[in-house]
């Protein structure tokens, strides 16, 4: 039942930062440090991870396709809606819920562990709000601008890893990434983009809140954070896509 | 002035505070001492409301404190300044933001009017020129100070202080003392602290509260303790050769 306890306590985290802040200009502030260091912050590993998956699932796509009635084509629909719908919004998220999410969950469990969250609360300002509802606004932000970029380096890298490889010419392959696009896939990833962000950030500032203890505990707070996380990604990756693709 | 009216609180079963009842006047530094474990940070915590009491009433000046929603206790709130035992400054944020924040969110001063306020306040603990530096860049006696700047940044009618002189050396736990001593009096401000040191107890503490077993023990001033026979507390206070020394010159033996 320890599960209960926790979503309760979740519910009850999220109504308290999302209540009235005290003083918007202080949240602004916030909100900008927080856009900059999660969209301008997570571009290098988005970059190289985007870049990379594109190339892997090009060549693989390529390395499958033995059926000689099938158009080389087809190799850059593959991997544009393997990009689109799931390997930038899904795959990028479990990447920053493990950049983001342990960093947040570290910084606002150490501030608890070193009382300066009693600090705040001590000058009558709502902390869960303080520390966290900036942090969640910047995610749902930026995030989907990030999976955007990371759509068009994957896409990228399929096009750049396939001609170098020599396995699929460069006409085939923008052939194949114009072919029958659907642009609500991308419609349909930002929802999970943005649904991912709030659990990523809500989650580990969560897990951060209510550390308890010492440094020992802000390093488990952590890895829970990433832990709970990627798992919340995986199981509302599946529900989103039963709901809307379905 | 705060007045404590039989105070109990328990963790888990386990009771930690069991009917505390007293009074702390205002322009007052008031020592609240005990061992480790004897329900002090606890009291302080239900003091200021980050832990709630489970029995019993708190009054700040007159006004019932406990029970109080958190909307309730907004304006008690930005009446209270704390200095934590290891400080609680914020680490992304310089001396100087430190210091101005309670300012930034409860005031609309301009910026100069703020900055004049923080220059003043680190001026007031004797700190000068470290507006920019982060608190990772001060010693431990600093960062004392600057928690004390940014507890009285706001003008507080009340200042609490847990363990202010804890990993400080003895020369700079005196600078602390003196400077909670100078600034109760003059801004008039209902002052708590929570001590272990002795040297604290009897050189600033108008009123001293000794706590034991979660229970208030022993009230009175420094000249009480110099004169009391309560087993517990002379244990406590007179535990080193040197303050064995002070109670058998100065005190009743």
């Amino acid at each position: 039942m320890n599960w209960l306890f926790h979503l309760g306590r979740y519910w009850m985290f999220i109504k308290e930062m999302l209540s009235r802040p005290e003083k918007l200009s202080i949240y602004w502030k916030q909100l900008l440090r927080e856009l900059d260091n999660f969209g301008y912050g997570s571009l290098g590993i988005v970059a190289l991870t985007s870049v990379f998956m594109g190339a892997v699932i090009t060549i693989q796509t390529v390395y499958n396709l033995v059926n000689p009635l099938v158009p080389m084509s087809a190799v850059g629909i593959v991997a544009r809606d393997s990009i689109i719908l799931e390997f930038s919004p899904t795959m990028m998220s479990l990447v920053l819920a493990g950049k983001i999410g342990s960093s947040i969950a570290s910084e606002i469990g150490t501030m608890r562990v070193t009382e300066q969250i009693d600090a705040i609360e001590i000058m009558g300002i709502n902390s869960a709000s303080y520390l966290s509802l900036p942090k969640v606004v910047a995610a749902i932000l930026i995030f989907p601008f990030v999976v955007i970029i990371s759509m068009f380096l994957g896409i990228f890298g399929g096009w750049i890893a396939g001609t170098l490889a020599g396995v699929i010419s460069s006409a085939d392959y923008i052939n194949g990434i114009q072919d029958s696009f659907v642009p609500f896939n991308i419609v349909f990833a930002l929802i999970k983009t943005v649904t991912f962000a709030f659990l990523i950030t809500s989650v580990a500032a969560y897990h951060g809140y209510h550390t308890e203890g010492g440094a020992l505990e802000v390093g488990q707070s952590s890895t829970n954070a990433v832990v709970y996380s990627s798992i919340l990604i995986l199981v509302f990756d599946y529900i989103l896509t039963q709901l809307i693709l379905t | 002035m705060i007045e404590l009216r039989n105070i109990s609180k328990s963790f888990s079963g386990r009771m930690i505070l069991s009917g505390v009842s007293t009074c702390f006047e205002k322009g007052h530094i008031n020592l609240v001492i005990g061992g480790s474990g004897s329900g002090k940070t606890v009291l302080m915590k239900c003091m200021v409301g980050l832990v709630e009491i489970d029995d019993g009433e708190l009054l700040y000046d007159k006004k019932m404190f406990s029970g109080l929603s958190r909307a309730e206790r907004k304006p008690f709130r930005q009446e209270i300044g704390m200095v934590f035992q290891g400080g609680a400054l914020f680490d992304s944020l310089t001396v100087e933001q430190n210091v101005m924040f309670p300012l930034n969110m409860f005031t609309d001063l301009s910026i100069q009017d703020k900055r004049e306020r923080v220059n003043f306040c680190l001026k007031r603990v004797n700190l000068e020129k470290v507006n920019q530096l982060s608190p990772s860049e001060l010693s431990g006696g600093m960062k004392k100070r600057v928690a004390i700047a940014r507890a009285i940044a706001p003008n507080p009618s009340y200042l609490f202080c847990d363990e202010p002189n804890s990993g400080l050396d003895p020369k700079t736990s005196i600078v602390i003392d003196n400077l909670i001593k100078e600034i109760t009096e003059e801004f008039n401000i209902t002052t708590i602290v929570n001590t272990h040191d002795m040297n604290s107890v009897l050189e600033i503490g108008d009123k001293i509260i000794f706590l034991h077993q979660g229970k208030k023990w022993w009230e009175g001033t420094v000249n009480d303790i110099l004169q009391t026979d309560n087993q517990e507390l002379n244990d406590f206070i007179f535990a080193s050769k040197l303050a064995k020394g002070v109670k058998q010159k100065y005190g009743k033996n």
